[in-house]
């Protein structure tokens, strides 16, 4: 089995522990991985009827969870090459696996149910900065759809804020690659596993009903984090 | 309306009519696009159980229809296009929608229900390059199933003739590139859209219930032009 299906297959597998200055001796059998599945805030119907159920626990429970075991192993498997060649071969399994991981934590938490205030915008720095850098809070979310649905294949929307230019903008990334050149703000999962059970091919519509769960609170608060910090 | 806004839209209207070298007066109001959704030689729930009528129903109706209709409108509106920086804008269009349509077209002919010889190889040329170049049948479709899981993305799987060393190989193509390296055999689609409504997360079911569907008589044919003209 070569190496890279060696950590592929991790991937299906429990959380490892990572070996890195720790003695194989004292590694327990229960040893947990660096990373873990973190826990919604909410239930996983919370956000029905915008997001259904089946979607949420899919979503957290195996896809989520997937990526978290794939980076452990990943991370593992790291950890115990010197080579700079074999480092190059497991960046991608890094960048797919930590990606994923990085992007769901952040979506999880950009998304609440009503009754704690999701998809509710109320008055403050962000509307602000959205009304100043786009026109309106409907013309946003009209750019975010638009320019989202037109990812060709499985990737991300994002408002993220530009460190630069000081200005909120609308930015993708393909597969599972973190945002980079943007502090996100909200991210919005366009891969077909995130909406597909209840949308089906219909995009638009899961890009509509969204919204009604955006948590702009911790938009907000992830704003006001970015303009104090670039 | 950007350019590439109005031909994004114009890939979930019906398809419309070329205009390349026809005076607009003759086109009629019901005139066709130059391509065309191709009907299938089989029924949407002819594939049961290995895939359902319900993703048959979608992804040939849905999603390969808007392949068509965004192929249309991008060739359209590439001769149109006055000018190389408008020809080279409207290139990830084409490539996206032109690619979905050939790879969907030829993704319907190598599948097709047992009752038309699906998932059944017989003794032959192709048989034989299979087990010259992959060792058995089985070690193939496995190689096949490891290495089209493993796409980090949406994507295809395929078995191709490579002209260069006349052998068969595994080769995968992301989004909907198409396959240029090889001679396309036989193309496994793994998007989300073509299994989740059935598999949800676990892939590795789809990818091993689909070998009960492959048209391996199609799959011979395409070899063997392939050989000859190699």
């Amino acid at each position: 089995m070569s190496f890279l299906t060696t950590v592929a297959r991790s991937a299906t597998r429990a959380a490892r522990p990572a070996t890195r200055a720790v003695p194989a001796a004292s590694l327990s059998l229960a040893a947990r991985g660096v990373h873990t599945l973190p826990k919604l805030d909410y239930a996983y119907d919370a956000l029905e009827p915008h997001i259904s159920r089946k979607i949420m626990e899919l979503h957290h429970s195996k896809h989520h969870q997937a990526y978290v075991n794939g980076l452990n192993a990943a991370e593992e498997a790291y950890a115990k090459t010197a080579a700079p060649k074999e480092q190059i071969k497991l960046q991608s399994a890094l960048k797919f696996n930590g990606g994923g991981h990085i992007n769901h934590s952040l979506f999880w938490k950009n998304l609440a149910p009503q009754s704690q205030g999701g998809g509710e915008l109320t008055s403050g720095p962000l509307k602000d900065a959205i009304v100043a850098d786009f026109g309106s809070v409907d013309a946003f979310k009209k750019k975010m759809n638009t320019v989202t649905a037109a990812i060709q294949g499985s990737g991300w929307g994002w408002l993220g804020y530009n460190p630069e230019t000081k200005k909120l903008e609308i930015a993708t990334t393909p597969n599972q690659d973190p945002l980079l050149s943007h502090v996100p703000i909200i991210g919005i999962d366009i891969w077909e596993h995130a909406f597909y059970l209840q949308y089906h091919n219909v995009k638009a519509d899961y890009l509509t009903a969204i919204w009604n769960v955006v948590n702009f609170k911790e938009a907000e608060r992830r704003f006001l984090e970015a303009a104090k910090s670039a």
